[in-house]
């Protein structure tokens, strides 16, 4: 066991953690507001990655005007979805609500796929590929500059919640009944919650566009995205950035070792089991609130 | 009119409890059994054996989840593992020699044990939690099956099924086949058509409606949760075999995939909760419309001249089925079962309209 490969290992895996937690923050974002488990947040960050590309390649914006192009289209799109599909739903059993954002995310990823087809492009943002040393450790760029992205939108998402509005979103995310009875427009809040969450999406599908590239398989970090949810607590904004820390590295880690007892592979496995066990012992995460149930 | 109602007298215990006490729903049960026994002369031998024959199967697994979803109210996002193990292992029984019949069955037990594990782990929680725990269980699952060589022979490696052997006599026409597949799905619709009517199927409306208070009134949810988690693993691992056995002829792990979980999810849920015809709409619905649909695009790009390259038109289908989920949601979240509901309760009385409450 070599200590340098260890510790090699877990601060990649945490800068990598810190990314996932960027697509929790959305699921956390919308689930605070609405109590939905937005299980379409993995293809919202695909389309946010599609639609940068769009607007750099398909209308020749420069990068540094096509993300924030992007950013306001998809705020948009992230109102409409809210809008046209779930508001509908509001108050209905948690099965159809769950399927509404399965159908959701079949339907954007199998869009995306109609329109811009299956194969990968790349996503060029301008990090170097030179390898960053800090010490004895190699570290990935790319990863750095994603964790960075992540600890400011924290911090703004931290100081958007002492806002007049974020007042309001917090408001709601403790009682809505309550929102509803003091004039809050809580239909307004939930659809910010959405735009905000899909703005948030599309951070995350520039940075996982650049380190991967923007395909399908971006939607699959939806698993990862949900289980950092669920380990921090799915209405904590500060529990998803530790969670993420924490799977990162646990799961760098575990597979950095498993992988060659195993074969290959471990990677899903261990997210999988970090899902199961935090269910099984805390099913309300880190930070969660603990909900008690009256008959 | 249609479903007329009057003249129709409980006299005695049996008629009161008949299961179809309208006329008009025996008739068009008795039709649609008398189509389903001709169905190999009514159709060609291709739609008989891919529309009709998968539809079946399907149908028998989407009333397996419907007996937990619907009835008990429980979520499972692993069914298709389920259905896998009971392929694998009945694949695996007829291979090392074992009847037909018996390692169908087996591969039912064995779906059912490996059932109640997911049971034990996941029903701690109920809710999204459910949900989120047999999803990953369902992760879980694939692994196991696709990296233990015993089971699966291999990463990529596809299993041959053997032939069918039912009662000694080998079954390889397309009809014997179909027959097979019927007679399993009928068996599933009559146990459940019964089950609504049974203690076991009061009780799991119970712990559906809530679990605590069917606790107050003596109906002990966790056990009968359990029940329903092994009787509803029961029907989805046969289902699976015999969906290998007749359909696929033979096994990868890919058909029993997380994808194909979220497939039965949306047959349910499109079709309606706990509603028996609503999972056979529900199972054609997502089965067969998107292909459909997709001939009609290619169909009428061709006719407009219009020119589309075979990778959009390869996930047209894909998206068909995913704006299918989002739509039946959108207009009757109870699904086509709801429907059909509704139609039949406004023709109960057509056209005195007036005489409903």
């Amino acid at each position: 066991m070599d200590l340098t490969y260890l510790l090699e290992l877990s601060v990649n895996g945490a800068l990598a953690g810190l990314m996932y937690s960027l697509v929790a923050m959305g699921i956390v974002l919308i689930y605070k507001s609405s109590s939905v488990p937005n299980l379409a947040q993995g293809s919202l960050v695909m389309l946010g990655a599609y639609i940068v590309l769009a607007f750099s390649n398909g209308l020749g914006a420069p990068m540094w005007m096509a993300i924030p192009l992007a950013m306001a289209f998809m705020f948009f799109a992230g109102m409409g979805i809210e809008r046209l599909a779930l508001r509908r739903l509001a108050g209905r059993p948690i099965v159809m609500i769950l399927m509404m954002t399965l159908g959701l995310d079949i339907f954007l990823r199998a869009g995306a796929m109609t329109i811009w087809g299956g194969s990968g492009r790349p996503m060029r943002i301008g990090i170097s590929d030179d390898p960053l040393f800090l010490g004895p450790l190699l570290l990935n760029r790319a990863y750095v500059v994603g964790a960075a992205v992540t600890l400011v939108l924290f911090a703004v998402f931290v100081l958007f919640f002492r806002t007049r509005r974020g007042v309001v979103l917090r408001a709601i995310s403790d009682d809505y009944m309550a929102s509803w009875s003091v004039g809050i427009s809580v239909e307004r809040g939930v659809a910010l919650s959405w735009a905000l969450a899909s703005v948030v999406a599309t951070t995350a599908g520039v940075l996982w566009g650049s380190i991967q590239s923007v395909d399908q398989s971006l939607s699959t970090l939806l698993l990862k995205g949900i289980t950092v949810g669920v380990l921090g607590g799915l209405d904590s904004l500060g529990g998803a950035i530790l969670a993420g820390i924490l799977l990162g590295v646990l799961e760098s880690v575990a597979s950095g070792y498993l992988d060659k007892l195993l074969g290959g592979g471990s990677r899903d496995l261990v997210v999988a089991a970090v899902l199961i066990l935090t269910i099984m012992i805390r099913p309300h995460g880190l930070f969660g609130r603990h909900d008690i149930e009256r008959i | 009119m249609l479903f007329r109602q009057a003249g129709i007298f409980h006299t005695d215990y049996a008629a009161d409890r008949a299961m179809f006490p309208i006329p008009l729903d025996r008739w068009m049960v008795g039709v649609l059994l008398a189509l389903g026994l001709a169905a190999p002369w009514v159709f060609s031998s291709l739609a008989l054996t891919s529309y009709v024959m998968p539809w079946l199967i399907w149908a028998a697994a989407a009333l397996g989840l419907n007996l937990i979803l619907g009835w008990a109210g429980q979520f499972h996002f692993g069914y298709a593992a389920i259905m896998g193990i009971g392929a694998y292992t009945a694949v695996h029984g007829v291979r090392a020699g074992i009847p037909w019949e018996i390692a169908v069955v087996l591969g039912g037990l064995m779906a059912t044990v490996v059932g109640i594990v997911f049971a034990f782990a996941a029903l701690r929680v109920k809710g999204l939690y459910l949900a989120l725990s047999t999803l990953a269980l369902q992760f879980v699952m694939d692994w196991v099956i696709s990296h233990v060589p015993a089971i699966s022979g291999g990463v990529s490696a596809t299993l041959q099924a053997p032939t069918l052997r039912l009662l000694g006599q080998q079954v390889t026409s397309e009809a014997g086949l179909y027959y097979v597949a019927l007679g399993w799905c009928l068996f599933v619709t009559v146990f459940m058509l019964n089950l609504r009517r049974t203690a076991l199927g009061r009780a799991l409306v119970a712990v559906r409606e809530k679990d605590f208070a069917a606790a107050v009134i003596g109906v002990q949810s966790f056990y009968y949760k359990l029940v329903a988690f092994a009787t509803s693993s029961f029907i989805g691992g046969v289902s699976g075999a015999i969906l290998v056995f007749t359909f696929y002829h033979a096994v990868t792990p890919e058909q029993f995939s997380v994808n194909v979980s979220i497939e039965l999810l949306a047959m349910v849920i499109v079709g309606g909760l706990a509603s028996i015809i609503g999972s056979y709409f529900g199972a054609a619905f997502i089965l067969l419309l998107p292909g459909q649909i997709n001939q009609l695009v290619a169909w009428t790009a061709k006719l407009m001249g219009a020119d589309i390259g075979v990778e959009t038109l390869a996930h047209i289908p894909q998206m068909v089925y995913g704006a299918l989920i989002i739509g039946v949601l959108l207009v009757e979240p109870m699904g086509l079962g709801k429907l059909y509901a509704n139609v039949r309760n406004y023709l109960l009385v057509w056209p005195f309209g007036y005489a409903r409450k």
